[in-house]
């Protein structure tokens, strides 16, 4: 479904990403892990288009991204960041965000109604502006949006590392009952490996804008990593759960 | 000691709202020694308001009320300006979330803590920017001399983290106020600065709250924690007897982190209870 090769991303002086390569399969739920500055976010938006690609080559679902992006894959690649306050237009009602995909894609507004309900959020908040919402459900809503074209790849950028811990899980409950109801490829991006290691079955860990080790998600648990980037990341979280 | 650091018996803080007065804190009673206290709550639980209203830092619209509100003997309530400006950053620190924001863009890191140094203590400029230096050294910047001269825009999060650290350690204050400080931060991040806080505190027999939304994470570094909801304190314990708690609160609180070596199909949800906030 999802290939890179060899993908190097440059800003000015910086090489933020040096030569990553990953293959996800159609309906795998994949992680990219690292630290702050590791180059896992730049991944997902060169995927995107968000971020200039400087070598390499990036495949989705068989079309080769280096001639440019067609509306069709607008539909069929969503993102979802990690901030929902920022990532909702601050001046429009929730319809009104919603709608904008619809136009785009030529899709009936009937749709939006649905959207709310499959991210369980009020009828009642169409109307509302983004400010009036709370945390969890601006993420909803950037979920809804996300999902309201029908895509088959969600792209995830810390979706729930603004929210608090209560409000993280229902949306991670959310986000795994969606991808099961659609059958979604989903690549999510994350500093938290409990939150990786509860949706993905497969994680690349990043360090210096490199792949160093991907591994299935029952050897991230058992802490089976050859890595000492990666062994270093699990004995942190093992030490944070005081296991 | 006989009396503790800090008092603050049945704390309200309303905030003016379109319908009258909203709550932020209802009812708060709790008292602090020199240890290591963790009030941890989710957003708008009212954790923070608790902690500004012990400096006196809540906008002047806010209504504050208590029984009594006392820091080291001295009536936060009702003591001239005066008074607590030398208490704000003098006795009492305060380190906020996000480094960026809360250092000023434009001047360098060791202009900033020579600053804090010198409001609070007749020192010179040139001791005072050496004894910046030191400071540095203390919260464990393998470089001082240059991260003194660097602009916060320079200076990634963590760095950041240690100068507020710094800055706020410079008067020597005998409470230190932290809150989420390491929210903004990596996870492994997170753990070098919540060591070192603890450290500090520790070698200078200050006394800290640590305001945080991650149950978890702070009781491994406090002594005690006060669970919030809702603008109340709904459970009071030990950190160390975590496990034991009782609230159905702060178990939800537990059991809806995903874990490592726990894994779980789904997460259970907090169902929150009205009468919480009622």
């Amino acid at each position: 479904m999802i290939t890179a090769e060899a993908l190097h991303v440059r800003f000015g002086a910086v090489h933020a990403v040096r030569g990553v390569s990953l293959r996800v399969d159609p309906g795998e739920s994949f992680g990219l892990v690292g630290e702050s500055g590791s180059g896992k976010s730049t991944v997902l938006r060169a995927l995107a288009g968000l971020t200039p690609v400087s070598e390499g080559r990036l495949v989705i679902d068989g079309q080769d991204l280096a001639r440019g992006r067609d509306r069709a894959f607008f539909r069929k690649v969503q993102m979802v960041f990690q901030d929902p306050y920022g990532s909702l237009h601050p001046r429009q009602t929730i319809d009104r965000i919603l709608a904008e995909p619809l136009l785009v894609h030529g899709l009936p507004e009937a749709r939006i109604a649905r959207a709310l309900e499959e991210v369980a959020l009020s009828p009642a908040l169409r109307y509302r502006f983004p400010h009036q919402l709370s945390g969890g459900q601006r993420q909803r809503v950037a979920i809804a949006r996300a999902l309201i074209a029908d895509p088959s790849v969600l792209l995830l950028d810390e979706p729930t590392s603004a929210l608090d811990v209560s409000v993280q899980a229902e949306v991670l409950n959310l986000l795994a009952d969606i991808r099961a109801a659609r059958q979604l490829t989903f690549i999510l991006v994350s500093h938290n490996l409990p939150v990786v290691a509860h949706l993905c079955g497969r994680i690349a860990v990043m360090q210096g804008g490199q792949i160093v080790e991907t591994l299935d998600e029952a050897s991230l648990r058992a802490g089976i990593a050859s890595h000492p980037h990666t062994r270093e990341l699990i004995a942190l979280s093992r030490d944070l759960e005081g296991a | 000691m006989s009396q503790p650091l800090v008092t603050i018996d049945d704390l309200h803080v309303d905030f003016p709202g379109r319908n009258g007065w909203q709550p932020a804190v209802r009812g708060v009673s709790l008292n602090l020694g020199r240890e290591k206290l963790a009030i941890v709550g989710e957003s708008g639980s009212g954790k923070s308001v608790t902690g500004r209203a012990l400096m006196r830092l809540l906008p002047p619209a806010a209504r504050v009320r208590a029984a009594a509100l006392r820091f080291d003997g001295i009536d936060v309530l009702n003591a001239p300006e005066r008074r607590m400006r030398d208490l704000r950053g003098g006795r009492i620190g305060l380190i906020l979330q996000d480094p960026k924001y809360a250092l000023n863009p434009v001047m360098t890191a060791g202009q900033q803590i020579a600053e804090a140094l010198r409001a609070h203590q007749r020192i010179g400029r040139r001791e005072a920017a050496e004894r910046a230096i030191t400071l540095l050294e203390q919260v464990q910047i393998r470089d001082p001399g240059r991260v003194a001269r660097a602009y916060p825009h320079e200076l990634s999060g963590g760095m950041g983290q240690r100068v507020m650290i710094a800055m706020m350690l410079a008067p020597g204050p005998d409470l230190l106020i932290a809150d989420e400080p390491t929210s903004a931060l990596d996870a492994s991040v997170q753990a070098e600065i919540l060591r070192l806080l603890d450290e500090l505190v520790e070698q200078r027999g200050m006394a800290l709250i640590l305001i945080s939304h991650d149950l978890p994470l702070v009781s491994r570094f406090c002594d005690k924690v006060v669970v919030m909801v809702g603008g109340r304190v709904v459970e009071q314990l030990a950190a160390r007897d975590l496990a034991q708690a009782s609230h159905p609160y702060t178990r939800g609180l537990l059991d809806c982190l995903p874990s490592l070596t726990h894994p779980r199909a789904r997460l259970p949800v907090l169902t929150r209870d009205p009468a919480w906030f009622a």
